[in-house]
């Protein structure tokens, strides 16, 4: 999902980096709102982050015989709402724009709107509606996860198309090209990075049990000696 | 075994299978070149040039080795915090909830 350095026209890639710069702002606003008001998120802030900087680090084989990243966004939208990872998605954007020549300054803006802002926004919705719909909390977690995976690389394609449309078949047949390329690669990685979001939040329901239901994911349990229901 | 730990297996196994069965099925005639540089050299050979260059960019082994570091960090910070949880539940014991853990 990295757009290579100079690699979107200069309009399109200004235009990307207004449009993804008020979240990113908004978001940095978000984590130190949260780490004020509640330090005791800052272990799984750490490790929200952490998910991602792993994730998105490693290539990964598919069916396709190419190979791609996941994105690891999700598990923080699901615990601390979106915003939160536009900051986070973005370090980790700005990291590998510097140090490894993958994705850019000039693309920035795009990569970080698609990776760190539509992502996890598609997560997080994806994650409240399984949930509103009756399904558990690990269901809801493989759904969202996923779904800020591959919902990152259809933006990506997105991106491409509108800045270089087919000569023939348009926008519509450029996405479909870029689609082609992205999307289909992605879907086991999708997979295979909703499964690994279950496995964190397997050991967090255990471990975290205190900060998941104090952020809402999970009810409290009636304490022991309590009245029964 | 407990079940909860069958369970963990199971969705391990389902990870590693995931990425080694198209691995195997293939038997070597895939480069499993990046989608990224994909699209790139697609962009390049349809006459476009990019107009700004990467400030740094390191060699091949170095750039392997800067990834490393990347998943290194992550899965440091990671196991980190998961341990110090981990940790101080079992340093809690009257904690009920989790029910099913080991």
């Amino acid at each position: 999902m990295h757009i290579a350095e100079g690699f979107l026209p200069a309009e399109h890639a200004l235009g990307w980096t207004i449009a993804a710069a008020p979240f990113v702002v908004h978001g940095a606003r978000a984590v130190v709102k949260e780490v004020r008001e509640n330090p005791e998120s800052t272990l799984l802030l750490g490790a929200a982050g952490a998910f991602t900087f792993v994730l998105s680090a490693i290539k990964l084989p598919s069916v396709t015989g190419s190979s791609s990243h996941p994105t690891g966004t999700g598990p923080g939208a699901i615990l601390f709402r979106p915003p939160v990872m536009a900051l986070l998605g973005t370090v980790v954007l700005l990291f590998q724009a510097l140090l490894l020549a993958h994705g850019g300054l000039t693309t920035l803006g795009a990569n970080a709107f698609a990776f760190a802002v539509v992502g996890p926004w598609a997560g997080y919705a994806a994650y409240r509606l399984t949930r509103g719909a009756g399904a558990g909390l690990l269901p809801a977690v493989f759904a969202g996860v996923a779904l800020a995976d591959l919902a990152t690389y259809v933006t990506t394609s997105l991106q491409l198309a509108l800045a270089f449309p087919d000569a023939e078949s348009g926008l519509a047949g450029a996405l479909l090209k870029f689609l082609g390329v992205f999307a289909v690669t992605q879907v086991p990685l999708a997979i295979g990075e909703g499964l690994l979001g279950v496995l964190l939040f397997r050991v967090l329901t255990v471990n975290a049990r205190p900060e998941l239901e104090r952020l809402g994911l999970l009810k409290p349990v009636p304490v022991a000696a309590g009245g029964a229901a | 075994m407990t079940r909860r730990t069958l369970v963990t297996a199971l969705l391990v196994l389902a990870v590693v299978a995931l990425f080694a069965v198209p691995l195997l099925l293939d038997g070597g005639t895939s480069e499993y070149g990046g989608t990224d540089a994909a699209v790139t050299e697609e962009l390049e050979a349809d006459g476009y040039t990019p107009w700004v260059d990467s400030l740094f960019s390191p060699a091949g082994e170095v750039e392997s080795g800067l990834f490393a570091l990347q998943a290194a960090l992550g899965a440091g910070v990671l196991g980190y915090v998961l341990g110090l949880l981990r940790g101080r539940r079992s340093a809690t014991p009257a904690v009920a909830a989790g029910a099913g853990d080991r």
